[in-house]
């Protein structure tokens, strides 16, 4: 007899909300008309969004681990992360929607008839709308899951669509089709490390379960060799996603072939999922083998924050030196791990939302510095834009200055009590080279600055285009919370202390 | 300690009307005024009601406070935004309502024809609420935040015609001179929360008794700093008498009867830290007494009749500032003083001002002569606050003035005889310039243009004038009737009455010396001035008067002391800074770019090459958690 499991539908209405949506518009992009799919494409899917947050907010005070048969596990850093997914992708779609930078027909060949006769007839397709959608159902079910098939199927659920995403830009497409491949190539290259790796942790501890695992590690049975390869290389497999050194080699070439709004997505999204699937394997499977992996794992996130931040330095695009940026914070977040306490886990949480604020606010204003054809990332031709458009390039600024971690801004919070936790645990190692990679990084953003404001503008045909509403909306909602969160951080601070814990 | 939920209104309503006015900009031209005004009368309403509730409350019942919000949380490090209302604060709400009413009704008369009258009633609101939040907030930090605020206004009130060059100028001298005291409040802020792990008034007077006396020394030095920048005392005095190019209003409410009294404020509001430190007390005392002889010696040369108010000014907040630092006896007369002062000078500085609106903005005092006649409403209230500045009884200030002399002589010993001496010297000048100036724009001949029509002022401009004159004639009275400004105090400032400490003169001797003082000032104001005033300054005077004209050579001094060895010293930091750490700093940037761009050779686009980086990373990491658990 096959029984069949039990799960708690009302605990997992988020993801289900978030992967009927998208059904749903698998279905539209089916059946509808092109005249109605891309405003129907958008509602549905933020309406989604705004649906599935609705359920975060019902759940958010309910913890269970048995929700879908050991396999998921609802708590409150969980739902925290969820529900900063949410909101970030929420943003990012608004950036998505601007349909312009996104090819007309995946399948045509770039610079073909056929292409060009989309475009011309408006030939549209919109199925970016149902596969954000999917990568963001997998994001919620990554930091969710609680053992590591569960873990393995959500990372493939949240990166397949990605791979696909990253292809899609309208301009420079064999770029973007080369970045979306390399993208696909390394994925699948460190999700066989992934799966390398949980297989010798089954073979160590005979169980898939984070529990299971934490409780053979205590418990002193099992080979410790297949413990050690299992952790090393699980680790690629997350340090990958994360964008961590060295395994990072993916993210500039990525980030920049992309459509710009899928940028905006990845990296807010993704980095957020990918953390809190690792917080919780680190926190709640290996904190017992602490003193095997920390060591590792230190040198990984001073690596990762002096190579970013270094190589941020000698970049000529700004998104391949926002990609760099972006590894450098993947590298303070690893700060949090390592302090592999509550603070540790409520400074990462803030920073999380920080970080993904901000980078999303920088990307949307990539997405409107243009000439004749296309958006222009060559940062010698953004010199001398704050002449001209004081305003976007006050608010890039800000997001620079968020990054540095200036004052009066989310970064600077941020930073500091990740900073702060992290040298509470004594790890003081980590907190210098922190805040050494955050001078260095500053010299590169303050140099953009520079640019922007006080340097002579060239005779360039650069022009910063008239953001749509829902641009103007996501990026001035960007710059408001970096403001916010900068002046008053207790608002979230509260939050992310009272949502700072694991259920194991 | 009673809560209230009213205290925020009373800064809310005109900080809102103040960036409405500002926001709005030309759109609010027609009624900017009037929602400035009203909103001045209802915070004067707001706090009139909490004073009377108040006083039904008894003992420890009366302070009010109103926790806003928690502002800081970081670590051991909390500050919340509260508000606190006790019986020295409503004494400055009312103050600052009542007379900022009166002067905003004045102003709308007195800049009827300035196009810009909307952008100055913002102002006007905006130093009100920063005011406000400056005696009302509970913590030194709060009161910081209102501190810069009411700099702010300041700066901006000065500049108000700053197409003037030498009035932004003006602006930007009171903006400089600020900021040094500015850094003796942040700094005794920092010293105190080191010291004590708070900064709120209740948390640091706990500590008080626990701290080392260097810390409370330098806590009081650095608040006395604060004081003499916001107060113009010395040495950071000078730019009192250059803010005197803001609009007279603005003279009137902000650098006559409120903001320059900031100074006194914090150091009654910190009586805990003075009665803990004999040290910081002299200092305090020996900068009211150089300031209150300072003020009145600069002001026997001006003829510009703004200038001689604020030299007076800056003398009386001398005399304040000497009462203050005279411990428990003296805290609650230094704030009746600058309670009585605020009527007297601002109804002064107002009187100064509706003498210039008759007189085309005219403030030469050689040119004046015989106005009184043709503007008797403005020389009745000018001249009750006259005799209530110069001490005769039983105007206002004969009753606070006097009791400072009388303190000032019971400091005992050589002590009290050299500050008593200072402050009845004093009283005396201060008899002189006074008498002077309303001689010489009052009475006597006309001096002035033929073009120049003196005229009564409009109502709106004389009723305030009117009122702050009752005030000059009645308040010193009313406060001193069975000690009732003292006991109402006692409970905050731990001040005790006149008669607590040991005398060397009786009072009645005391009084009786200082109105001899008066007489001879008056008496040699009178004949010198009492005609034939030339109306070119003469320039055959005597090495005094030459140098009180150039106020005592206080820029000069500047200049040769801060100034020039300033610059010096600002040239060759950036000799160093460009040559030593410039040098280092672009050796680090060169070898971060090298290194940059040895890394980007690595990011070379190829896929095998990011895969193989990735397998030497996990065979890395598998090697490095070999040799750990080794």
């Amino acid at each position: 007899m096959l029984t069949a499991p039990v799960l708690n539908y009302s605990l997992l209405a988020p993801i289900l909300v978030v992967l009927g949506g998208a059904l749903l518009g698998v279905l539209v992009e089916a059946f509808l008309s092109k005249a109605v799919r891309p405003a129907a494409q958008l509602a549905i899917a933020l309406g989604t969004l705004v649906l599935s947050f609705a359920q975060i907010i019902r759940v958010r005070n309910l913890t269970s681990l048995t929700a879908a048969v050991n396999s998921v596990t609802i708590d409150g850093a969980g739902v925290f992360i969820q529900g900063t997914i949410l909101v970030l992708a929420f943003i990012a779609l608004l950036l998505i929607a601007d349909q312009d930078n996104f090819a007309a027909q995946a399948s045509a060949v770039p610079g073909s008839e056929e292409e060009r006769s989309a475009i011309a007839t408006g030939k549209i397709q919109t199925e970016i709308f149902p596969l954000t959608l999917f990568a963001v159902a997998g994001m919620m079910l990554f930091p969710l899951a609680s053992d590591l098939i569960t873990l393995f199927v959500a990372l493939e659920v949240l990166s397949l669509p990605l791979y696909l995403m990253a292809g899609l830009s309208r301009r420079r497409r064999l770029l973007s089709q080369e970045a979306a491949l390399k993208y696909f190539l390394l994925g699948a290259y460190s999700s066989a490390f992934f799966l390398f790796g949980a297989a010798f942790l089954y073979g160590f501890s005979g169980s898939l379960s984070l529990n299971g695992i934490a409780a053979a590690i205590t418990g002193g049975q099992g080979n410790d060799v297949f413990l050690l390869i299992g952790i090393a290389f699980l680790s690629v497999g997350l340090l990958f996603k994360v964008g961590a050194v060295p395994f990072h080699s993916w993210t500039p070439d990525v980030y920049q072939g992309a459509p710009t709004p899928i940028t905006a997505f990845m990296a807010a999204c993704t980095k957020v999922a990918a953390f809190g699937a690792t917080l919780r394997i680190f926190y709640v499977g290996l904190s017992a083998a602490q003193w095997e992996w920390k060591p590792i794992i230190t040198v990984v996130a001073i690596l990762t924050m002096a190579v970013g931040a270094i190589a941020a330095i000698a970049q000529r695009d700004v998104k391949r030196a926002l990609a760099f940026s972006s590894i450098a914070h993947a590298g303070f977040l690893l700060t949090g791990v390592l302090a592999l306490n509550k603070s540790g886990l409520s400074a990462s949480l803030f920073y999380i939302v920080a970080y993904g604020f901000t980078t999303i606010g920088a990307f949307g204003i990539v997405t409107l510095v243009r000439d004749s054809a296309g958006e222009v990332t060559d940062l010698n031709r953004w010199i001398g834009l704050g002449k001209k458009s004081p305003f976007i390039s006050g608010m890039f600024v800000l997001f620079l200055l968020s990054f540095a971690g200036i004052p009066l801004t989310s970064g600077f919070i941020g930073k500091f009590s990740l900073f702060n936790a992290a040298y509470e645990t004594g790890n003081i190692t980590v907190v210098v080279v922190g805040v050494l990679a955050s001078a260095v990084a500053a010299f590169f953003y303050l140099r953009i600055v520079v640019m922007l404001f006080f340097t002579e503008p060239t005779n360039d045909s650069v022009t910063v285009v008239i953001p749509s509403i829902m641009t103007r909306f996501a990026i001035t909602f960007c710059a408001l919370v970096t403001v916010v969160l900068g002046v008053y951080p207790s608002l979230l601070l509260n939050t992310t202390q009272t949502f700072a814990n694991f259920l194991k | 300690m009673t809560t209230s939920s009213n205290l925020v209104y009373l800064i809310a309503l005109p900080l809102v009307s103040s960036a409405l006015l500002i926001l709005l900009g030309r759109k609010a031209d027609k009624w900017g005024h009037l929602l400035a005004t009203l909103v001045s009368a209802t915070a004067f309403g707001i706090g009139v009601m909490e004073f009377l509730a108040m006083h039904t409350r008894t003992g420890a019942a009366r302070a009010a406070t109103q926790h806003l919000f928690s502002w800081i949380s970081v670590g051991s490090f909390n500050v919340d935004a509260s508000l606190l209302l006790d019986q020295l604060s409503i004494c400055f709400v009312l103050l600052i309502t009542g007379v900022g009413t009166l002067i905003h009704i004045y102003s709308i008369a007195y800049m009827s024809h300035d196009r810009d009258r909307r952008r100055f009633f913002a102002y006007l609101n905006l130093f009100i609420a920063a005011m406000l939040l400056l005696v009302l907030g509970d913590s030194y930090l709060n009161l910081y935040v209102g501190w810069e605020g009411v700099g702010l206004a300041s700066y901006l009130l000065i500049g108000f015609w700053n197409q003037k060059p030498t009035y932004a100028t003006a602006a930007k001298k009171a903006f400089v001179a600020n900021r040094v005291g500015d850094v003796g409040l942040s700094l005794a802020i920092m010293i105190a929360f080191a010291q004590f792990g708070t900064v709120t008034f209740e948390g640091v007077k706990a500590g008080v008794p626990h701290a080392s006396g260097a810390a409370i020394t330098a806590i009081g030095a650095m608040l006395l700093l604060a004081a003499a920048g916001k107060s113009a005392q010395f040495p950071l005095q000078s730019w009192l008498g250059d803010a005197m190019a803001g609009p007279t209003p603005v003279s009137a409410l902000i650098h006559a009867a409120t903001m320059v009294t900031a100074g006194v404020y914090l150091i009654t509001r910190s009586n805990y830290i003075f009665d803990a430190s004999s040290t910081a007390r002299l200092l305090v005392v020996i900068v009211g007494g150089i300031t209150l002889i300072f003020g009145a010696l600069i002001g026997t040369a001006k003829d510009d009749i703004k200038k001689a108010l604020a030299a007076s000014t800056m003398s009386q907040i001398g005399y304040m500032i000497l009462a203050s630092g005279l411990g428990p006896v003296g805290y609650a007369i230094a704030i009746m003083h600058l309670l009585t002062h605020g009527f007297f000078k601002a109804g002064m500085f107002l009187g100064a001002g509706s003498v210039m609106h008759g007189m085309d903005d005219e403030v030469n005092m050689r040119r004046f002569g015989g106005i009184g006649k043709l503007m008797p409403i403005t020389f009745a209230t000018f001249g009750l606050g006259y005799l209530a500045i110069i001490g005769v009884p039983p105007f206002a200030g004969f009753y606070s003035k006097d009791k400072i002399i009388e303190i000032a002589f019971n400091a005992g010993g050589t002590k009290g005889w050299i500050l008593g001496g200072a402050t009845l010297l004093g009283a005396a000048i201060t008899a002189f310039y006074m008498t002077r100036l309303v001689v010489m724009t009052f009475t006597g001949s006309k001096r002035w243009d033929e073009k120049a029509h003196p005229h009564e002022s409009p109502i709106l401009m004389w009723l305030p004038m009117a009122v702050l004159a009752i005030g000059s004639v009645a308040s010193g009275f009313f406060f001193n009737s069975g000690n009732s400004l003292v006991n109402w105090l006692a409970p905050v400032l731990n001040s005790r009455g006149v008669e607590g400490g040991a005398e060397l003169m009786k009072p009645i001797v005391v009084s009786g010396l200082a109105l001899a003082a008066v007489v001879i000032g008056v008496g040699i104001a009178l004949t010198k001035y009492r005609s034939n005033v030339p109306i070119e300054a003469p320039e055959d005077v005597t090495i005094f008067t030459k140098l009180a004209r150039k106020d005592l050579l206080q820029d000069s001094f500047n200049e040769a002391v801060l100034m020039r060895p300033g610059q010096k010293l600002t040239a060759g930091l950036v000799k160093t800074d460009t040559n030593v750490i410039d040098g280092l700093v672009r050796l680090v940037g060169a070898i971060f770019i090298g290194s940059a761009t040895a890394l980007r050779r690595i990011q070379n686009g190829y896929v095998r090459s990011y895969a193989l980086i990735m397998v030497l990373g996990a065979l890395a990491l598998i090697a490095m958690i070999w040799v750990v658990t080794l």
